[in-house]
Protein backbone atom coordinates (compact mmCIF):
# COMPACT_ATOMS: atom_id res chain seq x y z
CA UNK A 1 0.00 0.00 0.00
CA UNK A 2 1.25 3.49 -0.63
CA UNK A 3 1.55 5.83 2.39
CA UNK A 4 2.19 9.50 2.77
CA UNK A 5 5.47 10.47 4.72
CA UNK A 6 2.90 12.92 6.22
CA UNK A 7 1.48 9.44 8.28
CA UNK A 8 5.01 8.88 8.97
CA UNK A 9 7.18 11.66 9.83
CA UNK A 10 7.41 15.76 10.72
CA UNK A 11 10.25 17.96 9.56
CA UNK A 12 11.43 21.46 9.57
CA UNK A 13 13.56 23.04 6.82
CA UNK A 14 15.90 26.51 6.49
CA UNK A 15 18.58 27.60 3.97
CA UNK A 16 21.99 27.95 3.48
CA UNK A 17 22.80 29.65 0.49
CA UNK A 18 20.69 28.74 -2.41
CA UNK A 19 20.62 25.08 -1.14
CA UNK A 20 17.93 24.13 0.91
CA UNK A 21 17.83 21.71 3.97
CA UNK A 22 14.79 19.08 5.01
CA UNK A 23 15.04 17.44 8.17
CA UNK A 24 12.80 14.58 8.13
CA UNK A 25 12.15 12.98 11.37
CA UNK A 26 10.31 9.67 12.46
CA UNK A 27 6.61 10.38 14.23
CA UNK A 28 7.35 6.48 16.16
CA UNK A 29 10.78 4.83 16.26
CA UNK A 30 9.74 2.28 14.52
CA UNK A 31 9.24 4.18 11.07
CA UNK A 32 12.90 5.37 10.94
CA UNK A 33 13.89 2.14 8.95
CA UNK A 34 11.37 2.92 6.74
CA UNK A 35 12.37 6.61 6.01
CA UNK A 36 16.16 5.00 5.94
CA UNK A 37 14.73 2.34 2.81
CA UNK A 38 12.67 4.07 1.15
CA UNK A 39 13.43 8.01 1.47
CA UNK A 40 16.38 7.93 -0.50
CA UNK A 41 18.35 10.77 -2.00
CA UNK A 42 17.45 10.14 -5.87
CA UNK A 43 13.87 9.25 -4.62
CA UNK A 44 13.48 12.91 -3.22
CA UNK A 45 15.83 14.16 -5.86
CA UNK A 46 12.72 13.18 -8.35
CA UNK A 47 10.18 13.84 -6.07
CA UNK A 48 11.40 18.30 -6.57
CA UNK A 49 12.34 17.57 -9.76
CA UNK A 50 11.37 21.12 -11.17
CA UNK A 51 12.75 22.30 -7.78
CA UNK A 52 15.72 20.92 -6.88
CA UNK A 53 18.45 21.72 -10.10
CA UNK A 54 21.58 20.39 -8.16
CA UNK A 55 22.61 17.14 -6.42
CA UNK A 56 20.32 15.87 -3.10
CA UNK A 57 22.18 14.73 -0.08
CA UNK A 58 21.21 12.74 2.06
CA UNK A 59 22.73 12.22 5.79
CA UNK A 60 21.19 9.66 9.08
CA UNK A 61 20.37 10.37 12.47
CA UNK A 62 19.70 7.39 13.61
CA UNK A 63 20.16 8.67 17.25
CA UNK A 64 17.15 11.28 16.43
CA UNK A 65 15.34 8.88 14.15
CA UNK A 66 15.70 11.67 11.54
CA UNK A 67 16.84 11.86 7.72
CA UNK A 68 19.00 15.01 6.61
CA UNK A 69 18.56 16.19 2.71
CA UNK A 70 20.31 19.08 1.62
CA UNK A 71 18.74 20.13 -2.10
CA UNK A 72 21.43 22.03 -3.96
CA UNK A 73 20.48 24.94 -6.27
CA UNK A 74 17.00 25.12 -5.15
CA UNK A 75 16.11 28.62 -4.14
CA UNK A 76 16.78 30.77 -6.70
CA UNK A 77 19.99 32.28 -6.04
CA UNK A 78 19.38 32.28 -2.10
CA UNK A 79 19.24 34.66 0.80
CA UNK A 80 18.82 38.27 -0.63
CA UNK A 81 19.51 37.04 -4.25
CA UNK A 82 16.05 34.94 -4.66
CA UNK A 83 12.80 36.40 -5.97
CA UNK A 84 11.23 33.41 -4.56
CA UNK A 85 8.21 33.64 -1.68
CA UNK A 86 10.06 31.02 0.00
CA UNK A 87 13.54 32.17 -0.66
CA UNK A 88 14.50 30.82 2.60
CA UNK A 89 13.06 27.03 2.49
CA UNK A 90 10.70 26.86 5.17
CA UNK A 91 7.67 24.89 3.19
CA UNK A 92 9.93 22.52 1.64
CA UNK A 93 9.70 20.43 5.08
CA UNK A 94 5.88 20.08 4.24
CA UNK A 95 6.94 19.54 0.02
CA UNK A 96 8.58 16.55 1.14
CA UNK A 97 5.73 15.29 3.31
CA UNK A 98 3.89 14.88 0.13
CA UNK A 99 5.82 12.22 -0.77
CA UNK A 100 4.35 8.47 -0.90
CA UNK A 101 5.95 5.35 -0.38
CA UNK A 102 4.64 2.21 -0.97
CA UNK A 103 5.02 -0.55 1.74
CA UNK A 104 4.22 -3.94 1.69
CA UNK A 105 0.42 -4.60 3.23
CA UNK A 106 2.19 -7.35 5.94
CA UNK A 107 4.78 -4.67 6.85
CA UNK A 108 1.69 -1.65 6.87
CA UNK A 109 -0.08 -4.12 8.95
CA UNK A 110 2.72 -4.72 11.66
CA UNK A 111 3.21 -0.64 12.04
CA UNK A 112 -0.29 -0.32 12.43
CA UNK A 113 -0.38 1.53 8.87
CA UNK A 114 -2.95 -0.35 7.40
CA UNK B 1 31.79 27.14 40.80
CA UNK B 2 28.25 26.90 40.25
CA UNK B 3 26.76 23.28 39.27
CA UNK B 4 24.20 24.59 37.12
CA UNK B 5 23.29 27.71 34.95
CA UNK B 6 20.62 29.43 33.35
CA UNK B 7 21.07 30.51 30.04
CA UNK B 8 17.88 32.23 28.34
CA UNK B 9 17.47 32.96 24.78
CA UNK B 10 15.92 36.58 23.90
CA UNK B 11 15.89 36.81 20.50
CA UNK B 12 15.97 34.18 17.56
CA UNK B 13 16.42 36.91 15.29
CA UNK B 14 16.80 40.93 14.84
CA UNK B 15 13.10 41.77 14.70
CA UNK B 16 11.93 39.15 17.14
CA UNK B 17 9.33 39.47 19.82
CA UNK B 18 10.57 42.67 21.53
CA UNK B 19 8.90 41.49 24.83
CA UNK B 20 10.88 38.69 25.36
CA UNK B 21 13.82 39.19 26.80
CA UNK B 22 11.76 41.57 29.54
CA UNK B 23 10.05 38.40 30.09
CA UNK B 24 13.07 36.27 30.36
CA UNK B 25 14.51 38.64 32.59
CA UNK B 26 11.32 39.12 34.78
CA UNK B 27 9.40 36.17 34.93
CA UNK B 28 11.77 33.63 36.12
CA UNK B 29 15.03 32.82 37.79
CA UNK B 30 18.23 33.54 34.95
CA UNK B 31 21.48 33.51 35.27
CA UNK B 32 22.49 34.55 31.68
CA UNK B 33 20.53 36.09 28.58
CA UNK B 34 21.65 35.88 24.95
CA UNK B 35 21.17 37.82 22.21
CA UNK B 36 21.81 36.94 18.65
CA UNK B 37 21.21 40.16 16.11
CA UNK B 38 23.17 39.27 13.32
CA UNK B 39 21.54 37.92 10.29
CA UNK B 40 24.19 36.93 7.23
CA UNK B 41 23.30 40.61 5.68
CA UNK B 42 22.69 42.66 8.82
CA UNK B 43 26.59 43.59 9.01
CA UNK B 44 26.11 45.80 5.59
CA UNK B 45 23.28 47.68 6.92
CA UNK B 46 25.48 48.63 10.28
CA UNK B 47 28.22 49.71 8.12
CA UNK B 48 26.11 51.83 5.52
CA UNK B 49 24.62 53.18 8.63
CA UNK B 50 28.03 53.85 10.19
CA UNK B 51 29.16 56.07 6.83
CA UNK B 52 26.20 58.31 7.24
CA UNK B 53 26.68 58.62 11.62
CA UNK B 54 29.65 57.79 13.28
CA UNK B 55 27.72 56.99 16.38
CA UNK B 56 25.63 54.44 14.39
CA UNK B 57 26.00 50.85 13.23
CA UNK B 58 25.01 48.22 15.50
CA UNK B 59 22.13 47.01 16.89
CA UNK B 60 19.88 50.26 18.38
CA UNK B 61 17.06 48.35 19.73
CA UNK B 62 19.51 46.69 22.46
CA UNK B 63 19.85 50.02 23.94
CA UNK B 64 16.70 50.42 24.54
CA UNK B 65 15.88 47.04 26.03
CA UNK B 66 18.53 47.85 28.26
CA UNK B 67 16.89 50.34 29.40
CA UNK B 68 14.25 48.10 30.38
CA UNK B 69 16.10 45.32 31.75
CA UNK B 70 19.39 46.40 33.55
CA UNK B 71 18.57 47.69 36.53
CA UNK B 72 16.51 44.19 37.32
CA UNK B 73 19.68 42.45 35.49
CA UNK B 74 22.11 44.24 38.17
CA UNK B 75 19.98 43.49 41.30
CA UNK B 76 19.23 39.77 39.82
CA UNK B 77 23.63 39.50 38.92
CA UNK B 78 22.15 38.80 35.16
CA UNK B 79 24.76 39.06 32.96
CA UNK B 80 23.79 39.81 28.97
CA UNK B 81 25.31 38.46 25.90
CA UNK B 82 24.92 39.77 22.95
CA UNK B 83 26.18 40.53 19.54
CA UNK B 84 24.41 43.87 18.88
CA UNK B 85 27.30 45.49 18.88
CA UNK B 86 27.64 45.39 14.98
CA UNK B 87 30.26 47.13 12.85
CA UNK B 88 30.63 50.14 15.97
CA UNK B 89 30.53 47.90 19.49
CA UNK B 90 32.81 50.75 21.68
CA UNK B 91 29.62 52.91 19.84
CA UNK B 92 26.95 50.12 21.08
CA UNK B 93 29.27 50.03 24.81
CA UNK B 94 29.15 53.61 24.56
CA UNK B 95 25.28 54.38 24.61
CA UNK B 96 24.53 51.61 27.21
CA UNK B 97 26.95 52.92 29.22
CA UNK B 98 24.79 56.31 29.04
CA UNK B 99 21.91 54.24 30.10
CA UNK B 100 23.87 52.79 33.33
CA UNK B 101 24.29 56.46 34.42
CA UNK B 102 20.86 57.38 33.76
CA UNK B 103 19.38 54.73 35.84
CA UNK B 104 21.63 55.58 38.57
CA UNK B 105 23.40 52.77 37.64
CA UNK B 106 26.70 54.33 36.89
CA UNK B 107 29.98 52.13 38.58
CA UNK B 108 28.06 49.64 39.08
CA UNK B 109 28.49 47.03 36.39
CA UNK B 110 31.34 46.34 33.96
CA UNK B 111 30.93 46.38 30.12
CA UNK B 112 32.71 43.96 28.23
CA UNK B 113 33.82 45.28 24.65
CA UNK B 114 34.77 42.17 22.22
CA UNK B 115 36.03 43.18 18.90
CA UNK B 116 38.60 42.34 16.02
CA UNK B 117 35.83 40.52 13.59
CA UNK B 118 35.90 43.63 11.26
CA UNK B 119 38.34 42.82 8.11
CA UNK B 120 37.02 45.20 5.80
CA UNK B 121 40.31 47.64 6.18
CA UNK B 122 42.41 44.29 5.39
CA UNK B 123 40.14 42.82 2.89
CA UNK B 124 43.05 44.60 0.04
CA UNK B 125 46.01 43.86 2.16
CA UNK B 126 44.90 39.77 2.88
CA UNK B 127 44.28 39.69 -1.35
CA UNK B 128 48.12 40.89 -1.69
CA UNK B 129 48.98 38.07 0.59
CA UNK B 130 47.47 35.68 -1.30
CA UNK B 131 44.38 34.42 1.20
CA UNK B 132 42.05 34.98 -2.02
CA UNK B 133 38.91 34.67 0.42
CA UNK B 134 37.09 32.62 -2.19
CA UNK B 135 33.50 32.06 -1.62
CA UNK B 136 32.45 29.03 -0.19
CA UNK B 137 29.65 28.14 -2.09
CA UNK B 138 30.93 29.02 -5.44
CA UNK B 139 34.50 28.77 -5.39
CA UNK B 140 35.29 32.12 -7.03
CA UNK B 141 37.56 34.71 -5.41
CA UNK B 142 36.55 37.71 -3.49
CA UNK B 143 38.72 40.13 -6.09
CA UNK B 144 35.74 39.56 -8.57
CA UNK B 145 33.47 41.73 -6.56
CA UNK B 146 36.26 43.60 -4.95
CA UNK B 147 35.02 46.98 -5.91
CA UNK B 148 31.38 46.19 -4.07
CA UNK B 149 32.12 44.86 -1.07
CA UNK B 150 29.94 46.47 1.87
CA UNK B 151 31.39 44.78 4.65
CA UNK B 152 33.49 41.84 5.92
CA UNK B 153 33.60 40.06 9.15
CA UNK B 154 35.03 37.01 11.01
CA UNK B 155 32.26 35.26 13.10
CA UNK B 156 34.68 35.31 16.51
CA UNK B 157 33.75 31.81 18.74
CA UNK B 158 33.28 31.98 22.78
CA UNK B 159 36.71 32.54 23.47
CA UNK B 160 36.82 36.22 23.64
CA UNK B 161 33.58 36.03 25.19
CA UNK B 162 34.69 33.93 28.20
CA UNK B 163 37.80 36.58 28.80
CA UNK B 164 35.52 39.72 28.54
CA UNK B 165 33.61 37.37 31.75
CA UNK B 166 36.59 36.47 33.41
CA UNK B 167 37.52 40.17 33.94
CA UNK B 168 33.95 40.15 35.99
CA UNK B 169 31.91 41.70 32.93
CA UNK B 170 28.18 42.00 33.71
CA UNK B 171 27.21 43.10 29.93
CA UNK B 172 29.29 41.46 26.82
CA UNK B 173 28.86 42.76 23.64
CA UNK B 174 30.50 41.83 20.85
CA UNK B 175 30.44 42.13 16.85
CA UNK B 176 30.59 39.45 14.61
CA UNK B 177 30.44 36.65 16.92
CA UNK B 178 28.53 33.18 16.76
CA UNK B 179 25.21 32.54 17.87
CA UNK B 180 26.51 29.58 18.93
CA UNK B 181 29.46 31.26 21.08
CA UNK B 182 26.84 33.57 23.65
CA UNK B 183 25.35 30.43 24.81
CA UNK B 184 28.93 28.59 24.99
CA UNK B 185 31.01 31.01 26.19
CA UNK B 186 28.86 31.49 29.79
CA UNK B 187 29.29 27.65 30.01
CA UNK B 188 32.83 28.00 29.65
CA UNK B 189 33.63 31.12 31.97
CA UNK B 190 31.33 29.31 35.08
CA UNK B 191 32.74 25.51 34.27
CA UNK B 192 35.72 26.12 33.39
CA UNK B 193 35.90 23.74 31.13
CA UNK B 194 39.45 23.34 29.00
CA UNK B 195 40.06 24.89 25.32
CA UNK B 196 40.64 21.55 23.98
CA UNK B 197 37.60 19.77 25.84
CA UNK B 198 36.18 18.90 22.52
CA UNK B 199 32.95 16.54 23.90
CA UNK B 200 31.99 19.31 26.74
CA UNK B 201 32.77 22.77 23.97
CA UNK B 202 30.59 20.29 21.69
CA UNK B 203 27.29 20.43 24.11
CA UNK B 204 27.10 23.72 24.82
CA UNK B 205 27.58 24.98 21.06
CA UNK B 206 24.55 22.44 20.18
CA UNK B 207 22.82 23.85 23.45
CA UNK B 208 23.13 27.29 21.88
CA UNK B 209 21.77 25.65 18.22
CA UNK B 210 19.20 24.73 19.85
CA UNK B 211 18.02 28.04 21.83
CA UNK B 212 19.80 30.43 19.19
CA UNK B 213 15.98 30.87 17.33
CA UNK B 214 14.30 31.72 20.25
CA UNK B 215 10.92 30.09 20.17
CA UNK B 216 11.45 28.06 17.40
CA UNK B 217 12.48 25.01 19.47
CA UNK B 218 9.79 25.81 22.12
CA UNK B 219 6.48 25.55 20.26
CA UNK B 220 6.95 28.06 17.41
CA UNK B 221 6.75 26.75 14.18
CA UNK B 222 6.36 23.41 15.48
CA UNK B 223 4.89 20.77 12.66
CA UNK B 224 4.34 18.05 15.66
CA UNK B 225 0.81 17.86 16.90
CA UNK B 226 1.02 21.98 16.15
CA UNK B 227 -3.19 22.57 16.67
CA UNK B 228 -2.36 20.86 20.59
CA UNK B 229 0.36 23.69 21.74
CA UNK B 230 -1.31 25.94 24.03
CA UNK B 231 -1.32 29.35 24.48
CA UNK B 232 1.51 30.25 21.57
CA UNK B 233 0.56 34.16 22.03
CA UNK B 234 2.56 33.75 25.32
CA UNK B 235 4.86 31.71 24.30
CA UNK B 236 7.89 30.81 26.32
CA UNK B 237 11.53 31.50 24.96
CA UNK B 238 13.80 28.88 25.64
CA UNK B 239 16.24 28.45 28.56
CA UNK B 240 19.35 26.29 28.43
CA UNK B 241 20.30 24.79 32.15
CA UNK B 242 24.00 23.62 31.78
CA UNK B 243 25.48 21.31 34.06
CA UNK B 244 29.05 21.14 34.64
CA UNK B 245 29.46 17.80 33.05
CA UNK B 246 28.10 18.65 29.33
CA UNK B 247 24.78 17.75 29.72
CA UNK B 248 22.12 20.06 30.04
CA UNK B 249 18.12 20.33 29.87
CA UNK B 250 16.34 22.84 27.71
CA UNK B 251 13.05 24.15 29.39
CA UNK B 252 11.16 27.79 29.52
CA UNK B 253 10.06 29.79 32.58
CA UNK B 254 6.42 28.66 33.95
CA UNK B 255 3.12 30.29 33.47
CA UNK B 256 4.44 30.75 29.27
CA UNK B 257 2.81 29.10 26.59
CA UNK B 258 4.38 26.97 23.95
CA UNK B 259 5.57 23.74 24.81
CA UNK B 260 8.99 21.98 25.12
CA UNK B 261 9.26 18.38 24.13
CA UNK B 262 11.48 15.68 22.49
CA UNK B 263 9.96 16.66 19.11
CA UNK B 264 10.41 20.23 19.47
CA UNK B 265 13.58 19.84 20.16
CA UNK B 266 14.36 17.58 17.15
CA UNK B 267 12.43 19.88 14.36
CA UNK B 268 14.92 22.51 15.88
CA UNK B 269 17.83 20.05 15.78
CA UNK B 270 17.78 19.71 12.29
CA UNK B 271 16.97 23.59 11.36
CA UNK B 272 19.89 24.76 8.71
CA UNK B 273 21.80 21.37 9.43
CA UNK B 274 23.98 20.67 6.57
CA UNK B 275 26.44 17.47 7.74
CA UNK B 276 25.43 16.30 11.23
CA UNK B 277 28.36 15.00 11.81
CA UNK B 278 30.46 17.67 11.27
CA UNK B 279 28.80 20.76 12.28
CA UNK B 280 31.49 23.37 12.27
CA UNK B 281 32.09 26.64 14.80
CA UNK B 282 35.06 28.50 15.65
CA UNK B 283 35.54 26.10 19.11
CA UNK B 284 35.02 23.12 18.14
CA UNK B 285 33.18 20.43 15.42
CA UNK B 286 30.35 19.84 16.97
CA UNK B 287 28.90 15.63 15.60
CA UNK B 288 24.93 16.00 15.69
CA UNK B 289 24.66 12.42 15.58
CA UNK B 290 25.58 11.76 19.25
CA UNK B 291 22.57 13.86 20.53
CA UNK B 292 20.41 12.56 22.62
CA UNK B 293 17.13 13.63 23.69
CA UNK B 294 14.84 12.82 26.89
CA UNK B 295 11.66 13.68 28.58
CA UNK B 296 12.52 15.59 31.85
CA UNK B 297 9.35 16.27 32.79
CA UNK B 298 6.54 18.89 31.68
CA UNK B 299 8.40 21.38 29.22
CA UNK B 300 11.76 19.76 30.02
CA UNK B 301 13.73 17.70 27.96
CA UNK B 302 17.09 16.78 29.10
CA UNK B 303 20.17 16.30 26.15
CA UNK B 304 23.16 14.47 26.81
CA UNK B 305 25.43 11.98 25.30
CA UNK B 306 27.13 14.87 23.00
CA UNK B 307 30.59 14.26 21.58
CA UNK B 308 33.16 17.04 19.35
CA UNK B 309 36.19 17.00 17.76
CA UNK B 310 38.76 19.26 17.75
CA UNK B 311 38.28 23.00 15.81
CA UNK B 312 39.57 23.54 12.22
CA UNK B 313 42.13 26.48 11.76
CA UNK B 314 40.23 28.32 9.71
CA UNK B 315 37.33 31.28 11.00
CA UNK B 316 34.50 31.37 8.48
CA UNK B 317 34.41 35.28 6.92
CA UNK B 318 30.74 37.02 6.50
CA UNK B 319 31.61 39.58 3.32
CA UNK B 320 28.53 41.21 1.95
CA UNK B 321 28.58 42.57 -1.36
CA UNK B 322 25.87 44.75 -3.23
CA UNK B 323 24.60 42.33 -6.02
CA UNK B 324 22.57 44.87 -7.92
CA UNK B 325 18.44 45.27 -8.07
CA UNK B 326 15.10 43.63 -7.57
CA UNK B 327 11.71 44.84 -7.38
CA UNK B 328 8.35 42.47 -6.70
CA UNK B 329 4.72 42.98 -8.04
CA UNK B 330 1.91 41.81 -7.14
CA UNK B 331 -1.99 41.50 -8.26
CA UNK B 332 -4.58 39.62 -6.79
CA UNK B 333 -7.33 37.83 -9.11
CA UNK B 334 -10.88 36.31 -8.29
CA UNK B 335 -12.88 33.86 -8.48
CA UNK B 336 -13.92 32.27 -11.22
CA UNK B 337 -10.53 31.12 -13.25
CA UNK B 338 -8.66 33.38 -10.90
CA UNK B 339 -5.46 31.54 -12.07
CA UNK B 340 -5.86 31.24 -15.57
CA UNK B 341 -6.41 34.98 -15.39
CA UNK B 342 -3.94 35.30 -13.43
CA UNK B 343 -1.73 33.37 -16.38
CA UNK B 344 -3.36 36.04 -18.73
CA UNK B 345 -2.00 38.80 -17.00
CA UNK B 346 1.76 37.30 -16.70
CA UNK B 347 1.89 36.32 -20.62
CA UNK B 348 0.54 40.06 -20.80
CA UNK B 349 2.87 41.78 -18.96
CA UNK B 350 6.16 39.85 -20.64
CA UNK B 351 4.74 40.40 -23.97
CA UNK B 352 5.06 43.99 -22.99
CA UNK B 353 8.60 43.86 -21.52
CA UNK B 354 9.80 42.25 -24.29
CA UNK B 355 8.72 45.10 -26.77
CA UNK B 356 10.13 47.44 -24.49
CA UNK B 357 13.38 45.44 -24.55
CA UNK B 358 13.94 45.55 -21.40
CA UNK B 359 16.13 42.21 -19.97
CA UNK B 360 16.64 40.69 -16.61
CA UNK B 361 19.09 38.26 -15.25
CA UNK B 362 16.18 36.62 -13.79
CA UNK B 363 12.58 36.91 -14.20
CA UNK B 364 10.16 34.83 -12.03
CA UNK B 365 6.51 34.29 -11.61
CA UNK B 366 4.65 32.41 -8.69
CA UNK B 367 0.67 32.64 -8.22
CA UNK B 368 -0.16 32.26 -4.54
CA UNK B 369 -2.60 30.56 -3.21
CA UNK B 370 -2.39 28.08 -6.55
CA UNK B 371 1.42 27.15 -6.03
CA UNK B 372 4.28 29.58 -4.69
CA UNK B 373 5.38 27.22 -2.15
CA UNK B 374 5.25 23.71 -3.32
CA UNK B 375 5.61 24.41 -7.05
CA UNK B 376 4.54 21.29 -9.20
CA UNK B 377 4.11 19.20 -6.47
CA UNK B 378 0.90 21.31 -5.68
CA UNK B 379 -0.45 19.56 -8.69
CA UNK B 380 -2.73 21.42 -11.30
CA UNK B 381 -4.98 24.31 -9.78
CA UNK B 382 -8.79 24.16 -9.03
CA UNK B 383 -10.54 26.76 -11.21
CA UNK B 384 -12.38 26.85 -8.45
CA UNK B 385 -9.83 28.65 -5.98
CA UNK B 386 -11.42 31.81 -4.66
CA UNK B 387 -8.72 33.85 -5.36
CA UNK B 388 -4.75 33.87 -6.81
CA UNK B 389 -1.90 36.53 -5.92
CA UNK B 390 -0.06 37.14 -9.05
CA UNK B 391 3.25 37.48 -8.02
CA UNK B 392 6.08 38.70 -10.43
CA UNK B 393 9.31 39.56 -9.26
CA UNK B 394 12.92 40.77 -11.60
CA UNK B 395 16.26 41.03 -10.59
CA UNK B 396 19.26 42.61 -12.83
CA UNK B 397 22.31 45.03 -12.61
CA UNK B 398 20.39 47.87 -14.80
CA UNK B 399 18.83 49.72 -12.61
CA UNK B 400 16.48 51.45 -15.02
CA UNK B 401 14.78 48.45 -16.21
CA UNK B 402 14.16 47.49 -12.85
CA UNK B 403 12.34 50.87 -12.01
CA UNK B 404 10.13 50.49 -15.01
CA UNK B 405 8.96 46.97 -15.18
CA UNK B 406 7.56 48.76 -11.37
CA UNK B 407 5.68 51.02 -13.62
CA UNK B 408 4.16 47.85 -15.63
CA UNK B 409 2.14 46.49 -12.81
CA UNK B 410 -1.08 48.67 -11.78
CA UNK B 411 -1.85 49.57 -15.54
CA UNK B 412 -3.02 45.70 -15.83
CA UNK B 413 -5.86 46.60 -13.57
CA UNK B 414 -7.11 48.80 -16.36
CA UNK B 415 -5.89 46.83 -19.54
CA UNK B 416 -5.61 43.20 -18.41
CA UNK B 417 -8.41 40.43 -17.41
CA UNK B 418 -10.85 41.26 -15.33
CA UNK B 419 -11.73 40.37 -11.66
CA UNK B 420 -8.20 41.53 -10.62
CA UNK B 421 -7.36 43.79 -7.29
CA UNK B 422 -5.24 44.26 -4.81
CA UNK B 423 -2.91 47.40 -5.26
CA UNK B 424 -3.57 49.49 -3.06
CA UNK B 425 0.24 50.16 -2.03
CA UNK B 426 1.09 51.37 -5.26
CA UNK B 427 4.26 50.74 -7.25
CA UNK B 428 6.79 48.02 -6.07
CA UNK B 429 9.53 49.65 -4.80
CA UNK B 430 12.73 49.11 -6.26
CA UNK B 431 15.41 47.12 -3.69
CA UNK B 432 19.22 47.29 -4.01
CA UNK B 433 20.40 43.67 -3.51
CA UNK B 434 23.03 43.09 -0.78
CA UNK B 435 24.09 39.65 -0.95
CA UNK B 436 26.21 37.34 0.99
CA UNK B 437 29.91 35.79 0.23
CA UNK B 438 30.97 33.53 2.89
CA UNK B 439 34.69 32.53 3.06
CA UNK B 440 37.18 30.99 5.06
CA UNK B 441 40.17 32.67 6.85
CA UNK B 442 43.43 30.92 8.49
CA UNK B 443 42.58 31.70 12.62
CA UNK B 444 45.97 33.34 12.73
CA UNK B 445 45.03 36.32 10.86
CA UNK B 446 42.34 37.37 13.03
CA UNK B 447 43.10 38.13 16.59
CA UNK B 448 39.93 38.85 18.71
CA UNK B 449 40.34 42.25 20.98
CA UNK B 450 38.89 42.27 24.83
CA UNK B 451 38.16 45.32 26.78
CA UNK B 452 36.11 45.73 29.96
CA UNK B 453 35.61 49.19 30.75
CA UNK B 454 33.73 50.61 33.47
CA UNK B 455 29.26 50.92 33.09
Amino acid sequence: MFVQLTKLAHARSGDKGDTANVGLIALREEFYPLLVREVTGPRVKEHFKGICKGQVERFELPNLGALNFLLNESLGGGGTLSLMTDAQGKTFSTALLRMKIEIPDDEAERLGLS
Amino acid sequence: MKNTIRIAAGQGFWGDLPDAPVRQVEEGPIDYLMLDYLAEVTMSIMQKQKARDPKAGYARDFVPLMKRILRTCVERNIKVVANAGGVNVEGCAAAVREVAVELGLGGQLKIGIVTGDNILDRVDDLIARGIELRNMDTGEPLVTVRDRIQSANAYLGAAPIVEALNHGAQIVITGRATDTGLTLGPMIHEFGWAADDWDHLAAGTIAGHIIECGAQCSGGNCQFEWQSIPDLANVGFPIAEASADGTFVITKHEGTGGRVSVQSIKEQLVYEMGDPRGYITPDCVADFTTVHLADDGANRVRVFGIRGRPATDTLKVSISFSAGYKAVGTLVYAWPDAYQKAKAADTILRARLDRLGLRFDQFLTEYVGANATHGPLAGEPSPDLAEVQLRVGVRGNDRNAIERFTKEIAPLILTGPPGVTGFAGGRPKVEEIVAYWPALIPKSEITARVEVIEG
